[in-house]
């Protein structure tokens, strides 16, 4: 067994390749699960949408437009061997994902803690609150969980590079999650309007 | 060896210490909070412990994956330690027979474990067959009871389309590499992840029976699985977790096809079922997400209350402020957009291994290669575009019927395509008729029936007199055994050798071929016969008005008789197997890549890179070659 023979297909470059096929293959299939969401919030809204807030959506929105910027920059900087830049890049790119992922489940949901000290959701819209608030809690809870995930995955990229991980030629790891970063920015770019923009808004109680 | 060493004994334990935590996290955090443990349920008759149970569920599936080791590589990973891989046992040391029970890399490992899980739940889901057929013997019995009945139909439904998945996992998995030549899959640690994932649905989808079951046939609809007993959500998260091992093993199909094929094989080069097998990757990548989806959807709306497919609204909960709005019809639109698709999941990599096996039995070229590679692509793309055909009294828009009959019908063109190459191959062939081919053969006239009791289903017309009677029943079995179970026990028969390195009993082999092609003749006109008289799905029982009592006792006996033709062959694969002779290294003569190197399969399949030099099934025509094992002569300049 230990003269086993390593094949021909070993190379960074090779591997790399089929690691980006894959990823992609990735966002194709999560495509169709973003698009069964947004089908359904057209199936069940059609031309309204629940009357909301306008500010705090709009303003998360914002942030994380931005990040993705940031994290562009990270991955720019690591194909140029700057690593304090890549580091600092990754560490604000973080703290943009995780303010617009508080930002949905403590501002726009609304969780908050009452006099008794008991979990209680927000004012404005419930996930109970008929179509409107399946469809907007289904929405943005699927994808503040991928927001969540590419936090973390972000958080791993910054601790391997302060280790030394990662460099101009090699870093991957830093491609994927960048391009899956910009994936889940992109789906919010379709979601915040379906949500927000898109239809006649419908007051409390029709 | 200590039976705790081994993957799956881990990863049971760390399936109960994940649902133990699962549940009494949900019960603290509610404790905590001050709220009583248990809930208000969302709807009348929903058990008080349910959110706390789903959670549970997904808990101990991840604690089963983190027991089990399938992800030990990847937390390596992001803590920066090196994981090199290396081929052999993943933990040096290991038996061989142990691999088989442990997370192993090797796709030849995978591959068997895919086949021999496939076959367990195909023996579930039998065993069920076999006791509500019973039940429905003869006209008014009350050998079950009929809530235990509705149970029995929907697991043996959901638990036979796992089975399918897996064999069609094995199938893909063990060959697809040794076909193209690889070393192995593209991505390894990602494919044993997508094996184990299903062993935690699996074991969810067995204990749903367990814990009041659910009486919502296999499709799940709402508003019935909204209401339906605890079982249901336990149903929803064991596909869920088996659909999310689709979606990963086909990613890796299609990057292996596209990136690790040897030198020389372009893609109109590759075997047949390389192209089938590819062709259904592309269908499990895409849709199987949208029936995660809409179980997902039926999930929430249990536990939280969150209303897509509730027209009224939980008109108990006092808060709201917007109520209902929910429509059923949407579940049934993302249901079927996999649902449907998934029956070409189901069958497309057994047409390929028709294709596959008659030019070797019959020593000929395949009849018109192209044509059933392209065949393959044609019927994944127009089965995404044909989903409403089950829907055509579910009371949609009565414009979108036509459209979506057309399109049905147009899957006959590609299916039509398959049949003819099938007949054009077999045709003037020198045919040896060995097990794999009799069942090829088997597999082509059944999977007839269920192509030619398809139109009338398709056809608005007919079907609304037709649909939700045993003639699509009928239909679909039929379709079932002819695109799948068939050619699944032809490629069975046919790779054993390859796998094991010893040759089965050909006279047992032509004894389940003997009994079970018939039974099933019988089994599935009789269901599209009783069906044309009268006889509902998922139905207990009938009356004895019908007069299809008959009928019924005969689909029962041939039902049994298929079963007892199964345990035949696993006592010839076996157990005779073991002591048989060894099988010839190349005993079908085919040219295929994986029969050009030993049997078993060495740990490095391939000692040296294969080239391919020619067509794949140019059988008889004097001078062709497919491969060459040694390395080709370097190339001179000035040539």
């Amino acid at each position: 067994m230990a003269a086993l023979t390593e094949t021909h297909h070993e190379s960074y470059a090779w591997k790399s390749q089929n690691n980006r096929l894959g990823m992609w293959l990735f966002f194709i299939s999560e495509s169709f699960l973003f698009g069964g969401l947004l089908v359904s919030r057209f199936f069940l809204w059609g031309g309204t949408r629940p009357d909301l807030p306008q500010l705090v959506p709009l303003i998360i929105t914002v942030v994380l437009l931005l990040s993705s910027f940031y994290m562009n920059r990270a991955e720019v900087a690591i194909a140029h061997d700057d690593r304090r830049t890549f580091l600092r890049s990754l560490l604000i790119t973080a703290l943009l994902g995780t303010i617009f992922f508080l930002g949905v489940l403590f501002v726009e949901w609304g969780f908050s803690f009452n006099e008794q000290g008991k979990l209680v959701l927000g004012n404005h819209i419930h996930p109970t609150d008929g179509v409107y608030g399946a469809v907007l809690y289904g929405m943005t809870g699927m994808h503040a969980l991928h927001v969540l995930s590419g936090v973390i995955l972000i958080l791993i990229l910054w601790n391997l590079g302060r280790k030394g991980h990662f460099s101009a030629k090699e870093h991957f790891g830093v491609e994927a999650t960048a391009i899956y970063w910009h994936y889940v920015d992109l789906v919010w770019v379709v979601f915040y309007p379906a949500l927000y923009l898109i239809g006649t808004p419908v007051a409390h109680g029709h | 060896m200590s039976i705790f060493r081994l993957g799956l004994v881990r990863g049971l334990i760390g399936g109960l210490i994940g649902w133990a935590f699962g549940f009494a996290l949900v019960v603290g955090v509610r404790l905590a909070l001050g709220l009583t443990p248990q809930w208000r349920p969302m709807a009348p008759g929903l058990a008080a412990y349910e959110p706390a149970v789903v959670v549970a569920g997904i808990f101990f599936a991840i604690g089963f994956m983190l027991g089990a080791g399938t992800m030990t590589d990847w937390l390596k990973w992001a803590r920066g330690i090196p994981t090199p891989f290396h081929h052999g046992p993943r933990i040096p040391g290991t038996p061989e027979w142990a691999r088989y029970f442990s997370v192993d890399y090797s796709h030849k490992v995978i591959g068997v474990q895919y086949g021999v899980t496939g076959i367990f739940l195909l023996g579930v889901g039998g065993i069920l067959a076999m006791i509500f057929r019973l039940q429905l013997a003869q006209p008014e019995l009350n050998f079950v009871a009929h809530d235990v009945f509705n149970t029995m139909i929907s697991a043996h439904g959901m638990i036979m389309i796992g089975s399918i998945l897996l064999g069609v996992g094995a199938m893909s998995n063990y060959l697809v590499p040794l076909m193209i030549g690889a070393s192995d899959m593209a991505f390894p640690r990602l494919n044993a992840f997508a094996y184990w994932i299903n062993l935690p649905g699996a074991v969810l989808l067995i204990t749903a029976m367990f814990i009041g079951g659910w009486n919502t046939g296999w499709t799940g609809y709402p508003p019935l699985s909204a209401r339906a007993p605890l079982g249901v959500q336990y149903f929803f998260l064991g596909v869920f977790f088996i659909g999310l091992s689709s979606i990963l093993g086909s990613l890796n199909i299609i990057v292996t096809t596209l990136r690790m094929r040897a030198p020389g094989m372009t893609l109109f080069r590759m075997p047949i079922f390389v192209w089938a097998a590819f062709a259904t990757a592309i269908i499990q990548l895409t849709a199987t997400q949208l029936i995660g989806l809409s179980f997902l959807m039926v999930l929430v709306q249990r536990i939280l209350g969150m209303g897509f497919f509730d027209p009224r609204g939980p008109v108990w909960f006092e808060v709201d402020k917007w109520v209902g709005g929910g429509n059923p019809l949407l579940f049934q639109h993302l249901f079927w957009f996999y649902s449907h698709p998934a029956v070409y999941i189901f069958v497309l990599p057994g047409l390929g291994i028709i294709s596959e096996l008659l030019p070797v039995f019959a020593r000929k070229p395949l009849f018109g290669y192209k044509w059933i590679a392209m065949s393959s692509m044609a019927i994944a793309l127009v089965g995404f575009l044909v989903w409403a055909h089950h829907m055509f009294v579910s009371g949609m828009n009565n414009y979108l019927r036509v459209p979506f009959m057309f399109s049905t019908l147009l899957v006959a063109v590609p299916t039509g395509v398959k049949f003819f190459s099938w007949l054009g191959t077999l045709w003037g062939g020198r045919i040896e008729f060995k097990t794999p081919l009799l069942f090829s053969l088997s597999a082509i006239s059944v999977f007839l029936i269920g192509g030619l009791t398809g139109p009338p289903l398709a056809t608005v017309t007919t079907d609304l007199n037709l649909t939700d009677t045993y003639y699509v029943v009928g239909h679909f079995h039929a379709t079932m055994f002819g695109g799948f179970v068939f050619p699944f026990f032809a490629a069975l028969y046919y790779w054993y050798p390859k796998a094991t390195g010893r040759m089965y009993s050909e006279r047992l082999g032509q004894l389940h071929f003997a009994l079970m092609t018939p039974a099933f003749w019988v089994m599935s006109l009789g269901q599209v016969y009783v069906g044309m008289h009268g006889m509902r799905r998922r139905v207990a029982t009938y009356e004895e008005a019908l007069g299809i009592g008959t009928g019924q006792l005969l689909i029962t006996i041939a039902g049994f008789v298929i079963f007892i033709s199964v345990l035949i062959m696993l006592y010839n694969l076996a157990v005779y197997a073991r002591r048989a002779p060894k099988a010839a290294a190349n005993p079908w003569r085919s040219r295929g890549l994986e029969w050009q190197i030993p049997s078993p399969v060495p740990e490095v399949s391939f000692a040296t890179t294969p080239f391919v030099v020619g067509e794949p099934y140019d059988y008889g025509l004097p001078g062709s070659r497919y491969v060459q094992m040694a390395p080709l002569p370097a190339m001179t300049g000035g040539d």
